[in-house]
């Protein structure tokens, strides 16, 4: 209780000018605390009305995006968020068929090559920019060379290494460049280009439809703070507009002059931070697309969605990948206690209780996606990626057992919930083995801090890996994962018999042969085992009934361009 | 007056270099994040060594504080990994938060203060009990859980305002996060107004006032609030602060593109100079914050001066 002496009142009132001042500000604020209450209770009205409409256009598709953690260039984009929108404004020699993974020509007209290293690529006549430049040879060409560039810092850079003349633009040591372009690129004349690579690669061409590959208009180069303010390009929608990390609003561009012109108006991608958000918009209407159903939503999305909902395989794979650096995981012996592991996982309930169906189980190392004329072989694992407790326990046991009697499992804790399998894994092989302190998760707090453990080495365990193709080919599920000293293999992984199958499967001229050669390469892994197949991946995607004829690609990636709308 | 608020200002400088030494130090604990950015992929080691030497991530640590507080008195707060200046995400980002922040304000103080004033006057009763229980009840309920669940019911059930917020953040639509953002603080300013009303009713002052033959009206508008109010407004500056900064969880649900957004997005993303930034623009506006209530005070109790 405050003691205030009632003549206090008539002091402070004989003071004079501070008091009315004050009583004035006191009372002007209490009336604005007034008026923002009535228009806070009235309000709700308002936003009814602007519920329905929701801004929408006519014909233009909604969609859910994220926001794409590197700047938006085809050489610099290596995530789904980037890449949706680069497939959408942009074509390049080659276009994976959505449906069958085939690698079509897209603006080539031919690549032809008599040794499987030196190539001739022509293009095709009629092609433009948005901006009405012509698609020339040079803006292929102009492109790579910027891709290739270690002063341009491109995440993509190292899909060029293979062009003769990388080292000297892109010197492995990140010190200074001794050449601007690569000496393997020449432009022939406006339509014809030559391109010579460092080995034999029998599938080069295919990987041609990868983004970090399409051509890049003069803009980009002469004023590139704009180009990406609002990125230029040769598809069948061009960017009208975009905030970015909120929206980006692409329409159907007219004189797009390839096969598979845009049958909507036109595409909104909105940035959400959580998934959860964008499938209530899609409930509520506000949203005609999310092609990333929240895993809690999985339960009901049958019964919200109905046949609005995809689930179908996407290139993606996940492995549990042993570091064969560490002595104690990698020789002769341990190459039983690894199998013994893999038979030790019960993948179809893991499938089924933790993904709901949204992963498969993985019974060879590539993916469903490339189909059987692509190289994948559902099997060819064997019986090491079968479940079968007692022999897995024999195995483990006759491999010298689990080093130390342990084992852990590393993952990342801060995206994409592994906690939930890795346990699920870990419980599995405990009960196989009886044990229920031989399997532990091993959390690292970060993304990034656990690929420095990676690069650094410093796995004591398998670990968690996954691999999402960057073209629908099976030489993309290998080399880069386990030939020796490859970009991509975390596990360090070195066999001299899979990286002479690998050699001779790139320099077959057929492709057929080099399929096979690869498919023999990956038996040298089922063998081996230095990375357990857990399951392929799944897209998934769930859609309003204003659309029809949705599908997502190979990279669980919207096909937007034949997306009907009304 | 002018020489405290000085003062205070001038307090404000090591305070501000403490704290982002913090955070800089903070962030810089978690690790190299140029790994991060090649997705799922090893980095390539020479691109990567590139990008470390052009953020200085290559420094020791004091080096890249000197650089980047260097860089922050030129004005310039650094770059996010997508390329984007900072000034220009804060630019885009502090706007919509404030006005979210406002809606909030203007909600908890508008109802907590009436809904205080009225349970205070009107102690032990009916009315008393159940704002007691209603408090009581929003207070334990966590802010995902009310956020979610009147999302679902005012977006998709009942389809009264949209589920998520468009880009630009228009205020009609920052009325339901506003309320959800609002809500726990409703409580608090609900019962402190409470307890300090009821306090003061029977102030001297009161019972004077209600002697000289006021009207009720003017007694509790003019008399009893306008001194009851000291607490509250302390309350709600902190609030103020605390709500800029802490609307990480109702900027998610609601899809707002504020600064919860943009400081979640960095530090899942390790870049310093976003998160940085960020925080160090809310610790000036906590402290600035702070200052107007103490200044307010003066306005609400004249017997506080300040030299």
């Amino acid at each position: 209780m405050r003691r205030v002496a009632p003549y206090a009142l008539r002091t402070r009132a004989s003071l004079g000018a501070p008091r009315p001042v004050h009583a004035l500000r006191a009372r002007r604020s209490l009336r604005a605390v007034v008026l923002i209450a009535t228009a806070a209770t009235t309000a709700p009205t308002m936003t009814a009305c602007g519920a329905g409409g929701g801004g929408t256009d006519a014909g233009v598709v909604r969609s859910s995006w994220g926001d794409p953690p590197n700047p938006l260039e085809p050489a610099n984009t290596n995530d789904v968020q980037g890449g949706k929108v680069l497939d959408m404004i942009f074509r390049g020699l080659k276009r994976y068929d959505p449906r069958t993974g085939e690698a079509k020509n897209a603006l080539a007209e031919r690549i032809e090559s008599s040794d499987q290293r030196n190539y001739t690529i022509t293009l095709k006549k009629g092609w433009r920019f948005a901006n009405g430049e012509k698609v020339t040879a040079a803006s292929f060409v102009n492109a790579w060379n910027y891709g290739a560039q270690i002063d341009h810092k491109q995440r993509n850079a190292y899909f060029f290494e293979y062009i003769e003349g990388y080292d000297k633009v892109h010197p492995a040591s990140g010190g200074a460049p001794t050449a601007k372009t690569l000496s393997g690129l020449r432009v022939s004349n406006d339509r014809t280009f030559t391109v010579r690579l460092t080995q034999k690669f029998s599938t080069w061409p295919k990987t041609l439809g990868y983004n970090a590959y399409v051509p890049l208009p003069r803009a980009f180069f002469e004023d590139h703070a704009a180009w990406l303010r609002k990125p230029i390009g040769n598809g069948p929608y061009q960017v009208r507009s975009y905030a970015k990390g909120s929206v980006m609003k692409l329409r159907a561009w007219g004189g797009y002059p390839g096969p598979d012109k845009a049958r909507n108006k036109g595409v909104d991608l909105r940035v959400y931070t959580d998934s959860n958000t964008a499938y209530t918009d899609l409930q509520a209407g506000n949203l005609d697309l999310v092609d990333d159903v929240p895993a809690q939503q999985l339960k009901f999305v049958r019964s919200d969605l109905g046949n609005r909902y995809i689930n179908q395989p996407a290139g993606i794979i996940q492995t549990l990948t042993f570091p064969m650096y560490d002595r104690t995981w990698s020789g002769p012996a341990k190459a039983k206690v690894r199998r013994g592991i893999s038979m030790a996982i019960n993948r179809e309930q893991i499938t089924e209780r933790i993904f709901q169906g949204t992963r498969t189980p993985a019974t060879d190392w590539t993916s469903p996606v490339l189909r059987h004329q692509g190289g994948y072989r559902p099997g060819l694992c064997g019986e090491a990626c079968r479940y079968d407790p007692v022999r897995a326990r024999k195995l483990i046991k006759a491999g010298g057992g689990l080093p130390g009697g342990r084992m852990t499992i590393t993952y990342n804790a801060d995206t994409g919930s592994h906690k939930d399998w890795v346990d699920a894994v870990c419980n599995s092989v405990n009960t196989v083995l009886r044990n229920d302190r031989a399997c532990v998760g091993k959390p690292v707090g970060t993304f990034a801090d656990y690929r420095n453990k990676m690069a650094g080495k410093k796995m004591t365990g398998p670990f968690r890996a996954g691999w999402q193709m960057d073209y629908p080919l099976i030489q993309n599920f290998l080399q880069p994962l386990y030939y020796t000293g490859a970009s991509s293999n975390d596990g360090h992984f070195s066999d001299t018999g899979f990286d002479r199958l690998v050699n001779q499967a790139n320099a077959a001229s057929a492709d057929g042969r080099a399929i096979a050669g690869f498919r023999d390469a990956e038996k040298v892994l089922a063998e081996q085992m230095p990375a357990i197949p857990l399951w392929y991946q799944n897209g998934s995607a769930g859609y309003s009934q204003r659309l029809s004829e949705v599908a997502l690609n190979q990279f669980s990636v919207p096909v937007y361009s034949q997306i009907r709308v009304g | 007056m002018g020489r405290y608020a000085l003062r205070r200002l001038l307090q404000m400088i090591p305070v501000f270099i403490g704290s982002t030494f913090l955070i800089f130090f903070m962030v810089y604990a978690l690790g190299d994040p140029v790994a991060a950015l090649f997705g799922d992929k090893a980095p390539d080691p020479a691109t990567a060594a590139r990008i470390r030497k052009d953020l200085f991530l290559d420094e020791p640590l004091w080096r890249q504080y000197a650089h980047y507080m260097g860089q922050i008195f030129g004005g310039h707060f650094g770059t996010a990994f997508n390329g984007q200046p900072v000034t220009e995400l804060m630019a885009s980002a502090f706007p919509i938060t404030l006005r979210l922040t406002l809606v909030a304000v203007a909600f908890e103080m508008a109802l907590g203060i009436t809904l205080g004033v009225l349970s205070g006057l009107r102690r032990g009763r009916g009315l008393d009990t159940s704002v007691l229980l209603l408090t009581l009840v929003v207070v334990s309920v966590p802010t995902f859980v009310s956020g979610t669940v009147l999302q679902y019911l005012f977006g998709v059930s009942w389809g009264l305002a949209r589920p998520s917020v468009s880009p630009g953040a228009p205020l009609n639509e920052l009325l339901l996060p506003g309320v959800v953002l609002g809500l726990v603080s409703l409580a608090y300013t609900t019962r402190l107004t409470r307890t300090s009303i009821v306090e003061n009713a029977r102030a001297d002052y009161v019972r004077t006032a209600v002697a000289k033959g006021l009207p009720r009206r003017r007694i509790v508008t003019r008399h009893l609030l306008r001194n009851s109010l000291i607490p509250v407004v302390t309350f709600i500056g902190t609030d103020i602060g605390a709500l800029m900064g802490g609307a990480i969880v109702t900027e998610r649900i609601f899809n707002i593109h504020g600064v919860g957004y943009q400081l979640y997005q960095g530090i899942l993303r390790q870049n310093s100079p976003t998160v940085v930034g960020f925080v160090t623009i809310l610790v000036i506006v906590f402290l600035l914050a702070n200052l107007l209530v103490d200044l307010l005070y003066a306005v609400l109790d004249p017997r506080i001066r300040y030299a």
